[in-house]
Protein backbone atom coordinates (compact mmCIF):
# COMPACT_ATOMS: atom_id res chain seq x y z
CA UNK A 1 0.00 0.00 0.00
CA UNK A 2 1.12 3.42 -1.13
CA UNK A 3 0.78 5.88 1.54
CA UNK A 4 -1.43 8.47 -0.22
CA UNK A 5 -3.08 11.58 1.43
CA UNK A 6 -3.19 12.01 5.19
CA UNK A 7 -6.54 12.44 6.50
CA UNK A 8 -5.70 12.61 10.33
CA UNK A 9 -2.80 13.64 11.81
CA UNK A 10 -1.66 13.96 15.63
CA UNK A 11 1.18 15.97 16.91
CA UNK A 12 2.67 16.06 20.40
CA UNK A 13 -0.30 14.93 22.10
CA UNK A 14 -0.35 14.97 25.59
CA UNK A 15 -3.30 14.16 28.53
CA UNK A 16 -3.16 13.77 31.65
CA UNK A 17 -5.83 12.70 34.92
CA UNK A 18 -4.37 14.41 37.85
CA UNK A 19 -1.18 12.73 38.34
CA UNK A 20 -2.19 9.88 35.68
CA UNK A 21 -0.05 10.58 32.32
CA UNK A 22 -2.00 8.82 30.00
CA UNK A 23 -0.59 10.26 27.00
CA UNK A 24 3.01 11.48 26.48
CA UNK A 25 4.49 13.37 23.33
CA UNK A 26 1.81 10.45 20.88
CA UNK A 27 2.46 11.37 17.13
CA UNK A 28 0.26 9.69 14.48
CA UNK A 29 -0.80 10.13 11.01
CA UNK A 30 -3.49 8.27 9.03
CA UNK A 31 -3.66 7.96 5.33
CA UNK A 32 -6.71 7.30 3.12
CA UNK A 33 -7.36 4.20 2.42
CA UNK A 34 -5.36 2.60 5.47
CA UNK A 35 -6.40 0.44 8.66
CA UNK A 36 -4.15 1.12 11.24
CA UNK A 37 -4.30 -0.83 14.43
CA UNK A 38 -3.15 0.61 18.03
CA UNK A 39 -2.07 -2.18 20.21
CA UNK A 40 -1.83 -1.61 24.02
CA UNK A 41 -2.67 -2.89 27.09
CA UNK A 42 -5.72 -2.55 29.04
CA UNK A 43 -4.99 0.66 30.74
CA UNK A 44 -2.59 2.37 28.24
CA UNK A 45 -4.59 4.95 27.12
CA UNK A 46 -6.47 3.78 23.87
CA UNK A 47 -9.54 4.70 24.81
CA UNK A 48 -8.28 8.51 25.81
CA UNK A 49 -5.97 8.89 22.39
CA UNK A 50 -9.40 8.28 20.04
CA UNK A 51 -11.95 10.20 22.75
CA UNK A 52 -9.22 13.00 21.88
CA UNK A 53 -9.40 12.56 18.45
CA UNK A 54 -13.27 12.61 18.23
CA UNK A 55 -13.77 15.59 20.48
CA UNK A 56 -15.27 13.86 23.15
CA UNK A 57 -11.74 14.46 25.95
CA UNK A 58 -9.72 17.88 25.26
CA UNK A 59 -5.88 17.22 24.74
CA UNK A 60 -3.81 18.75 27.48
CA UNK A 61 -0.85 19.68 24.55
CA UNK A 62 -0.77 19.27 21.14
CA UNK A 63 -2.68 19.00 17.73
CA UNK A 64 -5.15 17.16 16.27
CA UNK A 65 -5.67 17.83 12.51
CA UNK A 66 -8.44 15.69 11.09
CA UNK A 67 -9.21 16.44 7.17
CA UNK A 68 -6.39 19.48 7.35
CA UNK A 69 -8.56 21.07 10.17
CA UNK A 70 -7.03 21.51 13.37
CA UNK A 71 -9.78 20.53 16.06
CA UNK A 72 -8.25 21.36 19.15
CA UNK A 73 -10.47 25.08 19.08
CA UNK A 74 -13.11 24.24 17.02
CA UNK A 75 -16.86 25.08 18.71
CA UNK A 76 -19.44 22.62 18.79
CA UNK A 77 -20.98 23.59 15.24
CA UNK A 78 -17.61 23.03 13.46
CA UNK A 79 -16.74 19.83 15.72
CA UNK A 80 -20.49 18.35 14.45
CA UNK A 81 -19.33 18.80 10.91
CA UNK A 82 -16.12 16.57 11.69
CA UNK A 83 -18.17 14.17 13.70
CA UNK A 84 -20.83 13.79 10.76
CA UNK A 85 -17.42 12.73 8.55
CA UNK A 86 -15.65 10.58 11.84
CA UNK A 87 -17.39 7.40 12.47
CA UNK A 88 -17.14 5.80 16.25
CA UNK A 89 -17.79 2.34 17.15
CA UNK A 90 -17.94 2.38 21.00
CA UNK A 91 -16.22 -0.25 23.07
CA UNK A 92 -19.54 -1.01 24.86
CA UNK A 93 -21.48 -0.52 21.69
CA UNK A 94 -23.72 2.48 23.52
CA UNK A 95 -27.14 1.53 21.66
CA UNK A 96 -29.63 3.56 23.02
CA UNK A 97 -31.33 1.29 24.83
CA UNK A 98 -34.34 2.74 25.01
CA UNK A 99 -34.70 3.34 21.00
CA UNK A 100 -35.64 0.33 18.49
CA UNK A 101 -32.89 -0.46 16.09
CA UNK A 102 -34.65 1.72 13.57
CA UNK A 103 -34.48 4.26 16.09
CA UNK A 104 -31.04 3.94 16.94
CA UNK A 105 -29.72 4.16 13.41
CA UNK A 106 -32.26 6.97 12.28
CA UNK A 107 -30.53 8.87 14.89
CA UNK A 108 -27.02 9.99 13.93
CA UNK A 109 -28.72 10.94 10.83
CA UNK A 110 -32.17 12.84 11.97
CA UNK A 111 -29.34 14.94 14.22
CA UNK A 112 -26.42 15.68 11.53
CA UNK A 113 -28.82 16.02 8.32
CA UNK A 114 -31.93 18.01 9.45
CA UNK A 115 -33.07 18.51 6.19
CA UNK A 116 -33.57 14.82 4.87
CA UNK A 117 -36.84 12.93 3.81
CA UNK A 118 -38.16 9.77 5.46
CA UNK A 119 -38.24 7.99 2.34
CA UNK A 120 -34.18 8.90 2.38
CA UNK A 121 -33.75 8.07 5.85
CA UNK A 122 -35.93 4.73 5.06
CA UNK A 123 -33.38 3.66 2.44
CA UNK A 124 -30.23 4.43 4.61
CA UNK A 125 -31.11 2.64 7.55
CA UNK A 126 -32.33 -0.49 5.19
CA UNK A 127 -28.44 -0.30 3.58
CA UNK A 128 -26.77 -0.18 6.62
CA UNK A 129 -28.33 -2.99 8.26
CA UNK A 130 -27.93 -5.14 5.26
CA UNK A 131 -24.06 -3.66 4.98
CA UNK A 132 -24.31 -5.63 8.69
CA UNK A 133 -26.19 -8.73 7.59
CA UNK A 134 -29.32 -7.96 10.01
CA UNK A 135 -32.07 -6.52 7.91
CA UNK A 136 -34.81 -8.52 10.06
CA UNK A 137 -34.03 -6.81 13.14
CA UNK A 138 -35.24 -3.84 12.24
CA UNK A 139 -38.06 -3.48 14.91
CA UNK A 140 -36.19 -5.21 17.78
CA UNK A 141 -34.85 -3.41 20.54
CA UNK A 142 -31.21 -4.03 21.77
CA UNK A 143 -31.60 -6.07 24.74
CA UNK A 144 -33.28 -8.53 22.53
CA UNK A 145 -30.21 -8.95 20.73
CA UNK A 146 -26.83 -11.15 20.87
CA UNK A 147 -24.00 -9.61 22.08
CA UNK A 148 -22.03 -9.70 18.64
CA UNK A 149 -25.48 -7.98 16.59
CA UNK A 150 -25.20 -5.49 18.90
CA UNK A 151 -21.77 -5.05 17.60
CA UNK A 152 -22.73 -4.93 14.00
CA UNK A 153 -25.80 -2.83 14.69
CA UNK A 154 -23.85 -0.43 16.85
CA UNK A 155 -21.42 -0.61 12.80
CA UNK A 156 -24.49 0.06 11.43
CA UNK A 157 -25.18 3.28 13.33
CA UNK A 158 -21.63 4.08 12.74
CA UNK A 159 -22.09 3.58 9.13
CA UNK A 160 -25.00 5.07 8.40
CA UNK A 161 -23.13 8.75 7.21
CA UNK A 162 -20.93 7.04 5.19
CA UNK A 163 -17.75 8.51 7.21
CA UNK A 164 -14.42 8.66 5.87
CA UNK A 165 -12.75 7.56 8.60
CA UNK A 166 -13.91 4.74 11.31
CA UNK A 167 -12.40 5.06 14.98
CA UNK A 168 -13.07 1.22 16.54
CA UNK A 169 -12.60 0.72 20.10
CA UNK A 170 -11.71 -2.32 20.66
CA UNK A 171 -14.29 -4.12 18.54
CA UNK A 172 -13.75 -7.52 19.16
CA UNK A 173 -13.41 -7.15 23.01
CA UNK A 174 -15.93 -9.38 24.84
CA UNK A 175 -17.23 -11.51 22.01
CA UNK A 176 -16.04 -15.26 21.64
CA UNK A 177 -13.60 -15.89 19.14
CA UNK A 178 -16.05 -16.72 16.21
CA UNK A 179 -18.20 -13.64 16.47
CA UNK A 180 -15.55 -11.36 16.85
CA UNK A 181 -13.60 -13.10 13.73
CA UNK A 182 -17.27 -11.97 11.99
CA UNK A 183 -17.12 -8.76 13.20
CA UNK A 184 -13.28 -8.52 11.64
CA UNK A 185 -14.41 -9.74 8.45
CA UNK A 186 -17.22 -7.31 8.29
CA UNK A 187 -14.28 -4.51 8.68
CA UNK A 188 -12.43 -5.65 5.92
CA UNK A 189 -15.18 -5.47 3.63
CA UNK A 190 -16.32 -2.33 4.69
CA UNK A 191 -12.92 -0.63 4.48
CA UNK A 192 -13.46 -2.51 0.75
CA UNK A 193 -16.61 -1.39 -0.12
CA UNK A 194 -16.64 2.48 1.43
CA UNK A 195 -12.62 3.05 0.49
CA UNK A 196 -12.96 4.37 4.17
CA UNK A 197 -9.29 4.50 6.82
CA UNK A 198 -9.88 3.25 9.82
CA UNK A 199 -8.20 3.51 13.52
CA UNK A 200 -8.28 0.00 15.03
CA UNK A 201 -7.94 0.03 19.06
CA UNK A 202 -6.86 -3.35 20.03
CA UNK A 203 -4.96 -6.03 22.21
CA UNK A 204 -6.67 -9.25 20.06
CA UNK A 205 -3.69 -10.38 18.01
CA UNK A 206 -5.81 -12.13 15.80
CA UNK A 207 -7.39 -8.63 14.55
CA UNK A 208 -4.49 -7.25 14.34
CA UNK A 209 -3.28 -10.09 11.89
CA UNK A 210 -6.31 -9.83 9.68
CA UNK A 211 -6.88 -6.31 9.65
CA UNK A 212 -4.13 -4.13 9.87
CA UNK A 213 -2.10 -2.55 7.55
CA UNK A 214 0.04 -1.10 9.62
CA UNK A 215 0.25 -1.55 13.65
CA UNK A 216 1.24 1.05 16.09
CA UNK A 217 2.40 -0.33 20.17
CA UNK A 218 1.37 2.11 22.26
CA UNK A 219 3.10 1.89 25.34
CA UNK A 220 3.82 4.70 28.20
CA UNK A 221 1.61 7.00 26.72
CA UNK A 222 3.64 6.97 23.66
CA UNK A 223 3.76 5.60 20.32
CA UNK A 224 6.51 2.79 21.03
CA UNK A 225 6.79 1.41 17.85
CA UNK A 226 5.39 1.23 14.22
CA UNK A 227 5.37 -1.33 11.39
CA UNK A 228 3.53 -3.60 9.36
CA UNK A 229 2.50 -6.72 11.48
CA UNK A 230 5.11 -8.47 9.84
CA UNK A 231 7.77 -6.52 10.63
CA UNK A 232 6.44 -6.06 15.03
CA UNK A 233 6.12 -9.78 14.59
CA UNK A 234 10.36 -10.43 14.98
CA UNK A 235 10.66 -7.18 16.61
CA UNK A 236 13.34 -8.23 19.29
CA UNK A 237 12.29 -5.43 22.11
CA UNK A 238 10.63 -7.43 25.10
CA UNK A 239 7.53 -4.91 25.54
CA UNK A 240 6.54 -5.31 21.52
CA UNK A 241 7.15 -9.32 22.11
CA UNK A 242 4.84 -9.72 24.45
CA UNK A 243 2.32 -8.86 22.43
CA UNK A 244 2.99 -11.07 19.97
CA UNK A 245 4.25 -13.81 21.91
CA UNK A 246 1.02 -13.86 23.96
CA UNK A 247 -0.94 -14.82 20.72
CA UNK A 248 1.26 -18.37 20.81
CA UNK A 249 0.55 -18.78 24.39
CA UNK A 250 -3.35 -18.83 23.49
CA UNK B 1 -13.24 8.92 56.33
CA UNK B 2 -12.37 11.69 58.78
CA UNK B 3 -15.07 14.65 59.73
CA UNK B 4 -12.97 16.70 58.25
CA UNK B 5 -12.67 14.89 54.59
CA UNK B 6 -16.85 14.37 54.57
CA UNK B 7 -17.23 18.14 55.12
CA UNK B 8 -14.46 18.92 52.25
CA UNK B 9 -16.56 16.02 50.28
CA UNK B 10 -19.88 17.73 51.15
CA UNK B 11 -19.10 21.73 50.12
CA UNK B 12 -17.06 19.92 46.99
CA UNK B 13 -20.54 18.17 46.02
CA UNK B 14 -22.66 21.21 46.83
CA UNK B 15 -20.45 23.28 44.73
CA UNK B 16 -20.51 20.79 41.71
CA UNK B 17 -24.45 20.84 41.85
CA UNK B 18 -24.59 24.59 41.94
CA UNK B 19 -22.30 23.92 38.74
CA UNK B 20 -24.63 21.55 37.26
CA UNK B 21 -27.68 23.76 37.78
CA UNK B 22 -25.80 27.14 36.70
CA UNK B 23 -25.32 24.61 33.50
CA UNK B 24 -28.91 24.09 33.36
CA UNK B 25 -29.79 27.85 32.64
CA UNK B 26 -27.39 28.49 30.37
CA UNK B 27 -28.57 25.79 28.17
CA UNK B 28 -32.18 26.07 28.84
CA UNK B 29 -33.06 29.09 26.74
CA UNK B 30 -30.46 28.69 23.84
CA UNK B 31 -31.52 27.15 20.83
CA UNK B 32 -32.12 24.20 19.70
CA UNK B 33 -34.82 23.21 21.49
CA UNK B 34 -35.85 19.83 21.88
CA UNK B 35 -39.35 20.05 21.98
CA UNK B 36 -40.32 16.57 20.97
CA UNK B 37 -37.99 15.05 23.61
CA UNK B 38 -39.78 17.22 25.85
CA UNK B 39 -42.95 16.49 25.32
CA UNK B 40 -42.08 12.59 25.45
CA UNK B 41 -40.17 13.52 29.34
CA UNK B 42 -43.89 15.68 30.01
CA UNK B 43 -45.50 12.12 29.48
CA UNK B 44 -43.26 9.82 30.71
CA UNK B 45 -42.73 12.08 34.03
CA UNK B 46 -46.10 13.34 34.56
CA UNK B 47 -49.08 10.88 33.38
CA UNK B 48 -47.21 7.91 33.86
CA UNK B 49 -46.99 9.50 37.59
CA UNK B 50 -50.61 9.93 37.95
CA UNK B 51 -51.63 6.88 39.02
CA UNK B 52 -49.34 6.56 41.83
CA UNK B 53 -49.64 10.39 43.07
CA UNK B 54 -53.24 9.46 42.97
CA UNK B 55 -53.19 6.24 45.33
CA UNK B 56 -51.22 7.95 47.72
CA UNK B 57 -52.67 11.23 48.19
CA UNK B 58 -56.30 9.60 48.32
CA UNK B 59 -55.08 7.34 51.49
CA UNK B 60 -53.47 10.38 52.86
CA UNK B 61 -56.48 12.52 52.73
CA UNK B 62 -58.50 9.38 54.08
CA UNK B 63 -56.13 8.24 56.90
CA UNK B 64 -55.23 11.68 58.25
CA UNK B 65 -59.37 12.59 58.29
CA UNK B 66 -59.70 9.74 60.13
CA UNK B 67 -56.93 10.31 62.59
CA UNK B 68 -57.93 13.44 63.14
CA UNK B 69 -61.75 12.72 63.85
CA UNK B 70 -61.23 11.47 67.69
CA UNK B 71 -59.71 14.10 68.94
CA UNK B 72 -61.57 16.71 67.21
CA UNK B 73 -64.43 14.79 68.40
CA UNK B 74 -63.13 15.19 71.75
CA UNK B 75 -62.83 19.22 71.73
CA UNK B 76 -66.29 19.07 70.25
CA UNK B 77 -65.15 20.55 67.03
CA UNK B 78 -66.43 18.07 64.98
CA UNK B 79 -67.60 20.34 62.75
CA UNK B 80 -64.33 22.32 61.63
CA UNK B 81 -62.80 18.79 60.51
CA UNK B 82 -63.47 19.98 56.59
CA UNK B 83 -61.79 23.24 57.10
CA UNK B 84 -58.63 21.91 59.14
CA UNK B 85 -57.98 19.43 56.53
CA UNK B 86 -58.27 21.20 53.56
CA UNK B 87 -55.68 23.19 55.11
CA UNK B 88 -53.58 20.36 55.95
CA UNK B 89 -53.98 19.60 52.66
CA UNK B 90 -53.34 21.87 50.36
CA UNK B 91 -51.21 23.75 52.71
CA UNK B 92 -48.30 21.14 53.66
CA UNK B 93 -49.11 17.49 53.32
CA UNK B 94 -50.21 17.27 49.53
CA UNK B 95 -47.35 19.44 47.75
CA UNK B 96 -44.87 17.94 50.06
CA UNK B 97 -46.28 13.92 50.14
CA UNK B 98 -46.65 14.14 46.00
CA UNK B 99 -43.09 15.62 46.52
CA UNK B 100 -41.35 13.22 47.88
CA UNK B 101 -43.39 10.47 46.17
CA UNK B 102 -42.21 12.34 42.82
CA UNK B 103 -38.35 12.22 44.18
CA UNK B 104 -38.65 8.15 44.59
CA UNK B 105 -40.19 7.34 41.38
CA UNK B 106 -39.10 10.01 38.87
CA UNK B 107 -35.67 11.07 40.83
CA UNK B 108 -34.71 7.22 41.15
CA UNK B 109 -35.65 6.91 37.14
CA UNK B 110 -33.64 9.92 35.70
CA UNK B 111 -30.83 8.73 38.04
CA UNK B 112 -30.64 4.96 36.80
CA UNK B 113 -31.23 5.97 33.12
CA UNK B 114 -28.94 9.05 32.68
CA UNK B 115 -26.91 6.65 35.10
CA UNK B 116 -26.47 3.41 32.80
CA UNK B 117 -26.51 5.88 29.47
CA UNK B 118 -23.25 7.83 31.00
CA UNK B 119 -21.42 4.29 32.12
CA UNK B 120 -22.30 2.27 28.71
CA UNK B 121 -21.08 5.42 26.41
CA UNK B 122 -24.48 6.28 25.30
CA UNK B 123 -24.04 9.81 26.43
CA UNK B 124 -20.55 10.22 24.49
CA UNK B 125 -22.75 8.17 21.18
CA UNK B 126 -24.94 11.11 21.61
CA UNK B 127 -22.62 14.12 21.65
CA UNK B 128 -20.46 12.53 18.55
CA UNK B 129 -24.41 12.59 16.95
CA UNK B 130 -24.37 15.94 16.47
CA UNK B 131 -26.74 16.04 20.02
CA UNK B 132 -26.00 18.31 22.71
CA UNK B 133 -26.62 15.36 25.58
CA UNK B 134 -26.97 18.17 28.18
CA UNK B 135 -29.93 19.91 26.58
CA UNK B 136 -31.45 17.19 25.00
CA UNK B 137 -31.28 14.62 28.04
CA UNK B 138 -30.57 17.28 31.32
CA UNK B 139 -32.91 20.04 29.77
CA UNK B 140 -35.68 18.35 28.88
CA UNK B 141 -36.15 16.21 32.39
CA UNK B 142 -35.42 19.04 34.33
CA UNK B 143 -37.89 21.27 32.45
CA UNK B 144 -40.70 18.24 32.09
CA UNK B 145 -40.29 17.69 36.53
CA UNK B 146 -40.33 21.65 37.01
CA UNK B 147 -43.66 21.29 34.71
CA UNK B 148 -45.72 18.06 35.92
CA UNK B 149 -45.06 18.59 39.64
CA UNK B 150 -47.37 21.19 40.48
CA UNK B 151 -50.21 20.04 38.07
CA UNK B 152 -49.63 16.45 39.69
CA UNK B 153 -49.63 18.33 43.39
CA UNK B 154 -52.82 20.22 42.06
CA UNK B 155 -54.16 16.75 40.96
CA UNK B 156 -53.28 15.35 44.15
CA UNK B 157 -54.64 17.93 46.22
CA UNK B 158 -58.09 17.39 44.91
CA UNK B 159 -57.56 13.68 45.30
CA UNK B 160 -56.42 14.21 48.43
CA UNK B 161 -59.83 16.12 49.63
CA UNK B 162 -62.27 13.77 48.13
CA UNK B 163 -60.33 10.67 50.45
CA UNK B 164 -60.95 13.42 53.42
CA UNK B 165 -64.76 13.79 52.27
CA UNK B 166 -64.50 9.87 52.69
CA UNK B 167 -62.87 9.91 55.80
CA UNK B 168 -65.41 13.01 57.05
CA UNK B 169 -68.49 11.00 55.31
CA UNK B 170 -67.91 7.71 57.58
CA UNK B 171 -70.75 8.25 59.61
CA UNK B 172 -72.56 9.69 56.87
CA UNK B 173 -73.21 13.46 57.99
CA UNK B 174 -71.97 15.64 55.46
CA UNK B 175 -72.91 15.94 51.72
CA UNK B 176 -70.50 15.85 49.35
CA UNK B 177 -71.73 19.74 48.42
CA UNK B 178 -71.57 20.93 52.42
CA UNK B 179 -67.95 19.59 52.74
CA UNK B 180 -66.59 21.54 49.25
CA UNK B 181 -68.15 24.51 50.78
CA UNK B 182 -66.69 24.49 54.20
CA UNK B 183 -63.19 23.38 52.17
CA UNK B 184 -63.02 26.13 49.70
CA UNK B 185 -64.57 28.73 52.78
CA UNK B 186 -61.46 27.76 54.98
CA UNK B 187 -58.52 28.51 52.59
CA UNK B 188 -57.22 31.97 51.47
CA UNK B 189 -55.24 33.28 48.53
CA UNK B 190 -52.44 32.65 51.20
CA UNK B 191 -52.96 29.24 51.59
CA UNK B 192 -53.15 28.12 47.92
CA UNK B 193 -50.85 30.67 46.30
CA UNK B 194 -47.26 29.82 48.17
CA UNK B 195 -47.98 26.07 47.97
CA UNK B 196 -48.69 26.14 44.45
CA UNK B 197 -45.50 27.98 44.25
CA UNK B 198 -42.75 26.37 46.01
CA UNK B 199 -43.97 22.87 43.80
CA UNK B 200 -42.22 24.36 41.00
CA UNK B 201 -39.12 24.45 43.26
CA UNK B 202 -39.07 20.76 44.59
CA UNK B 203 -39.75 19.87 40.71
CA UNK B 204 -36.45 21.40 39.72
CA UNK B 205 -35.05 19.95 42.78
CA UNK B 206 -36.21 16.37 41.59
CA UNK B 207 -35.38 16.79 38.13
CA UNK B 208 -32.13 18.04 38.51
CA UNK B 209 -30.48 16.30 41.37
CA UNK B 210 -31.57 12.93 39.79
CA UNK B 211 -29.77 14.11 36.15
CA UNK B 212 -26.79 15.30 38.64
CA UNK B 213 -26.23 12.08 40.08
CA UNK B 214 -26.92 10.39 36.98
CA UNK B 215 -24.79 11.97 35.04
CA UNK B 216 -21.71 12.13 37.05
CA UNK B 217 -22.32 8.36 37.38
CA UNK B 218 -19.20 6.37 38.47
CA UNK B 219 -18.49 3.41 35.78
CA UNK B 220 -19.93 0.17 36.46
CA UNK B 221 -23.50 -1.35 37.45
CA UNK B 222 -22.43 -0.38 41.16
CA UNK B 223 -22.49 3.47 40.19
CA UNK B 224 -25.78 3.47 38.23
CA UNK B 225 -27.43 1.85 41.59
CA UNK B 226 -25.46 4.57 43.80
CA UNK B 227 -26.58 7.31 41.27
CA UNK B 228 -30.67 6.17 41.66
CA UNK B 229 -30.27 5.75 45.34
CA UNK B 230 -28.43 8.99 46.28
CA UNK B 231 -30.73 10.71 43.99
CA UNK B 232 -33.52 9.65 45.83
CA UNK B 233 -32.19 10.47 49.58
CA UNK B 234 -30.52 14.05 48.52
CA UNK B 235 -33.45 15.17 46.26
CA UNK B 236 -35.61 14.26 49.84
CA UNK B 237 -33.66 16.07 51.65
CA UNK B 238 -33.59 19.15 50.05
CA UNK B 239 -37.82 18.63 49.30
CA UNK B 240 -37.62 19.36 53.36
CA UNK B 241 -35.20 22.37 52.85
CA UNK B 242 -37.15 23.86 50.52
CA UNK B 243 -40.00 23.31 52.42
CA UNK B 244 -38.63 25.00 55.31
CA UNK B 245 -37.63 27.61 53.64
CA UNK B 246 -40.55 28.53 52.03
CA UNK B 247 -42.11 28.31 55.16
CA UNK B 248 -39.83 31.01 56.41
CA UNK B 249 -40.59 33.32 53.22
CA UNK B 250 -43.58 33.33 52.85
CA UNK B 251 -43.69 35.12 56.44
CA UNK B 252 -41.08 37.15 55.43
CA UNK B 253 -43.57 38.51 52.96
CA UNK B 254 -46.54 38.49 55.24
CA UNK B 255 -48.85 35.74 53.42
CA UNK B 256 -50.02 33.96 56.08
N1 LIG C 1 -12.47 10.54 32.38
C1 LIG C 1 -11.40 10.07 33.03
N2 LIG C 1 -11.04 10.60 34.22
C2 LIG C 1 -9.95 10.16 34.88
N3 LIG C 1 -9.14 9.18 34.45
C3 LIG C 1 -9.44 8.60 33.28
C4 LIG C 1 -10.59 9.01 32.50
N4 LIG C 1 -10.63 8.27 31.39
C5 LIG C 1 -9.57 7.43 31.45
N5 LIG C 1 -8.85 7.62 32.58
C6 LIG C 1 -7.63 6.91 32.95
O1 LIG C 1 -6.80 6.86 31.82
C7 LIG C 1 -6.16 5.60 31.74
C8 LIG C 1 -6.36 5.00 30.38
O2 LIG C 1 -7.71 4.66 30.20
P1 LIG C 1 -8.29 4.05 28.85
O3 LIG C 1 -7.90 4.93 27.72
O4 LIG C 1 -9.74 3.85 29.06
O5 LIG C 1 -7.56 2.65 28.74
P2 LIG C 1 -7.68 1.58 27.58
O6 LIG C 1 -6.35 1.58 26.91
O7 LIG C 1 -7.93 0.28 28.27
O8 LIG C 1 -8.80 1.98 26.69
C9 LIG C 1 -6.69 4.76 32.87
O9 LIG C 1 -5.70 4.76 33.87
C10 LIG C 1 -7.92 5.49 33.34
O10 LIG C 1 -8.06 5.36 34.72
MG1 LIG D 1 -10.70 1.25 26.35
Amino acid sequence: MTPSESVMKISHLYKSFGNNHVLIDFNFELYKGENVVVLGKSGSGKSVLIKCIIGLLKPDEGTIDVFDQCINDMDDTELDKIRAKVGFLFQSNALYDSMTVRENLEFPLRRHWIEVSQEEVNNMVMEALEDVGLAHTIDMMPIELSGGMRKRIALARTLILKPDIILYDEPTTGLDSITGSEIISLMIEIKKKYNTSSLIISHDMNCVRRASDRVVVLYDGTCYAAGTYAELQHHTDPKVKQFFEQEFKQ
Amino acid sequence: MSNQTRFQAFLSEAGELSRFAARFFAQCFRPRYEVSEFIRQCYIIGYQSLPLVGLTGFIMGLVLTLQLRPSMVDYGVESQLPAIVGIAIVREIGPVITALIFAGKIGSSIGAELGSMKVTEQIDAMEVSGTNPFKYLVVTRVMAAVCMLPILSVLSDAISLYGAYLGVNVRGATSFHLFWVEVIDSLAFNDVLPAFIKTFFFGFAVGIIGCFKGYNSKKGTEGVGHSANSAVVLSSVVIFILDLLAVQITDLLGFN
